[in-house]
């Protein structure tokens, strides 16, 4: 009996060795996708459910997933898709560096390598595509729209993200420009993307009274933190109020409070590439030359005064 | 009669020195001084009208009693811990993330968010809550006592995954719930306008007191934290003391947790109470424990917790930059905790003692006189 449920687990295996090596051909696309793990924040949580969403059968994908947040674990993922003979091997890096080697082997195998979400330093030829988020953008886009307000006076309370984070250094980028420009920045702190240290840090400059009527906060919990403060001392905010909030990152809540009229801003940090990387499978299938290598994608800036319930449905995660 | 005077004078002296609050305090009178030649405006307070049109006062001080509510809380039970067991649970702000999520879980139900008012009952989801923080207590607390694990390692582990956790148990979404109800054990009870959490605060030092004064335990503890084998020998049980002190860390890592979800009706259990073990640990050194074990004392540790929150919201109130922000407060820490490590309160005793030869000795000379 032992030796014949010993068999017949060599016989699984050897199976499953022949299924696993070679080009499958059944008439689906294989995808490979390593992933940095969905806890890590809500982007990424929606970032995977957009992925898991698009990359079905009912598409034509046959799809695996890996998750996780270090480097070295993703790379051993990817040699064992791209043993397991996948067609396209897509890839959010957990760190920049170490993964030459295994994409030389993906390349010699055959194997279409995407990055979305974040770029590596590899040569660009051992990638067809990437498709990424530029913070630089989004930091500019709420300056401008900031601009457009056509304030009498800005003076700006900046609350910063953890920072030499990648979302921060690129939304304080944009408003440091304006702050040269004549701006008045009142207070520029970091408050870790935490609710309670964006609270401390408004309550510190109501205490010692000095005027202020925008708050730039580079994420929706800190912008969350900051309103708090305001209420608490019983000033007003929101559109056509005294104090003006800025946020980032498009959380449903956050959005919510724009079409309440509470917030003026929010700036979208698209977790959606999943639609991106569809068009460019397709179009690599259809056999076409793809125009850029970088691809940047569209993010948006919701207003109060236009969002609609419809924006809070569709880009809220 | 002079003299008597004097003696009554030396042995206040003596008390003021040989008290371990002296040290919590002199920092504080520090702290307060500092801020009165930097600006006298710090401590002021405005009687504000908040948004919901209560009268509330708003200022500083109103922030630091606010926001040093709950590391004051985790405080009370890292003392007993680190007294007990003579190491330190690095794992209650992850615990504390696991109650808020556990809070924020049951009052939005399935779908993450309750933007109509809270979908389920308060005192269920903070009784839930306490119960999963007590077992992670408990977890900590046996690997201790009866596994023999170094605290710090013990307590690595949930410090590890307890962040994990608290997402899986909120699918890993960024919660919200509006709720004017909700919102007062993090915010003001309508009419009194001293902040909730600072109420809360006070009612566990009251509790924690009553149980020292009318039980044995703070007894045990220091007996244990002292000497665990002649404890046993008295007829204590070292492991059980030890367990229980882990207990009631975890108890106080779900009020904390409450708090923190309450104060903004979100709960981003990345963020949640983030490195808020560091603080307690320090809050604990700067009341002069001994981080050993051993003796301990409460109000100087609670005090040490409310200091770090008053050495914050100075620095904010300075405007330090942003990146300059965790040296400035590591200098001031490193001054703090040297001031009140046990050697250099040794050399402080010794001082006093000196002062108080020389002055015995001029008592002497004019008795003579």
């Amino acid at each position: 009996m032992k030796k014949f449920l010993a068999m017949l687990l060599v016989a699984a295996m050897a199976v499953a060795c022949l299924a696993g090596c070679g080009k499958k051909d059944d008439g689906f696309i294989h995808v490979g996708i390593i992933n940095n793990d969905p806890s890590e924040s809500g982007y990424r949580t929606a970032n995977d459910r957009d992925l898991k969403n698009t990359f079905t059968e009912a598409n034509g994908y046959k799809a695996t997933f890996n998750y996780s947040l270090k480097n070295d674990e993703q790379i051993q993922f990817a040699e064992q898709m791209i043993n397991d003979g996948v067609d396209y091997l897509l890839l959010s890096a957990a760190a920049t560096s170490g993964w030459d080697t295994v994409l030389k082997k993906a390349q010699k195998a055959g194997v279409k390598v995407l990055l979305f979400d974040r770029t590596i330093d590899a040569d660009p030829s051992l990638y067809e595509a990437s498709i990424v988020s530029d913070m630089d953008k989004e930091g500019q886009t709420a300056a401008d729209w900031l601009k457009a307000q056509k304030l009498d006076k800005y003076e700006v309370i900046h609350i910063q993200g953890v920072m030499g984070s990648a979302a921060q250094i690129g939304r304080t980028k944009a408003m440091d420009a304006m702050y040269a420009q004549g701006w008045t920045k009142v207070v520029q702190q970091t408050g870790n993307w935490s609710e309670s240290e964006a609270q401390q840090i408004v309550e510190s400059v109501i205490a010692s009274g000095k005027s202020f009527n925008v708050i730039y906060a580079e994420n929706d919990n800190m912008a969350k933190g900051a309103a708090l403060a305001l209420d608490k001392a019983g000033i007003s905010h929101g559109v056509g109020k005294d104090v003006i909030i800025m946020g980032f990152d498009c959380n449903q809540w956050a959005l919510e409070e724009l079409l309440k009229g509470n917030w003026n801003y929010d700036g979208q940090c698209n977790p959606f590439q999943a639609s991106y990387l569809n068009n460019i499978i397709k179009k690599l299938e259809a056999g076409e030359k793809l125009s850029q290598k970088t691809v940047i994608m569209d993010e948006k800036g919701f207003d109060a005064s236009t969002i609609t319930q419809a924006d809070v449905d569709n880009y809220g995660i | 009669m002079k003299s008597k005077v004097l003696n009554n004078s030396k042995t206040f002296f003596k008390k003021l020195t040989s008290n371990q609050i002296i040290i919590p305090l002199l920092a504080l009178l520090f702290l307060i001084v500092f801020n009165l030649i930097r600006d006298p405006g710090f401590f002021e307070i405005k009687v504000v009208t908040n948004t919901s049109g209560h009268t509330v006062w708003n200022g500083n001080l109103m922030s630091i009693i606010d926001f040093g509510s709950e590391l004051a809380i985790l405080t009370i039970g890292m003392t007993f811990v680190t007294a007990a067991s003579g190491g330190q649970d690095i794992s209650i702000g992850a615990t504390a993330a696991i109650a808020g999520s556990i809070i924020a879980r049951i009052l939005t139900g399935a779908d993450g968010r309750a933007p109509q008012g809270m979908e389920g009952s308060l005192i269920l989801a903070f009784l839930v809550a306490v119960l999963a923080c007590v077992l992670c207590g408990a977890f900590n607390g046996t690997l201790v006592a009866y596994f023999k694990i170094p605290p710090m390692v013990a307590t690595l582990i949930l410090f590890t995954a307890g962040r994990s956790i608290a997402s899986w148990i909120n699918e890993n979404r960024n919660i919200s719930i509006v709720d004017d109800k909700f919102m007062i054990i993090g915010g003001f009870i309508p009419g009194i306008p001293i902040p909730t959490p600072f109420f809360i605060a006070v009612l566990c030092m009251i509790i924690t007191a009553l149980v020292l004064k009318f039980t044995t335990l703070g007894l045990y503890t220091q007996a244990v934290g002292i000497n665990e084998n002649s404890s046993r020998l008295n007829g204590i049980n070292p492991k059980f003391i030890k367990l229980l002190t882990f207990m009631i860390l975890g108890l106080g890592a779900a009020v904390a947790g409450l708090i923190k979800v309450s104060r903004t009706g979100t709960c981003n259990y990345a963020g949640l109470c983030k490195d808020i073990e560091m603080d307690a640990i320090l809050a604990v050194a700067l009341g002069g424990n001994a981080l050993g074990g051993g003796k301990f004392n409460l109000k100087a540790s609670i005090l040490g917790a409310y200091i770090i929150q008053f050495l914050t919201t100075t620095l904010l109130a300075m405007e330090v930059p942003s990146t300059a922000l965790p040296a400035y407060k590591a200098v001031v820490v490193i001054i703090l905790v040297v001031f009140s490590s046990p050697v250099v309160r040794e050399k402080m005793n010794k001082l006093s003692a000196y002062i108080k030869v020389k002055t015995a000795k001029n008592v002497g000379k004019e008795g003579e006189n």
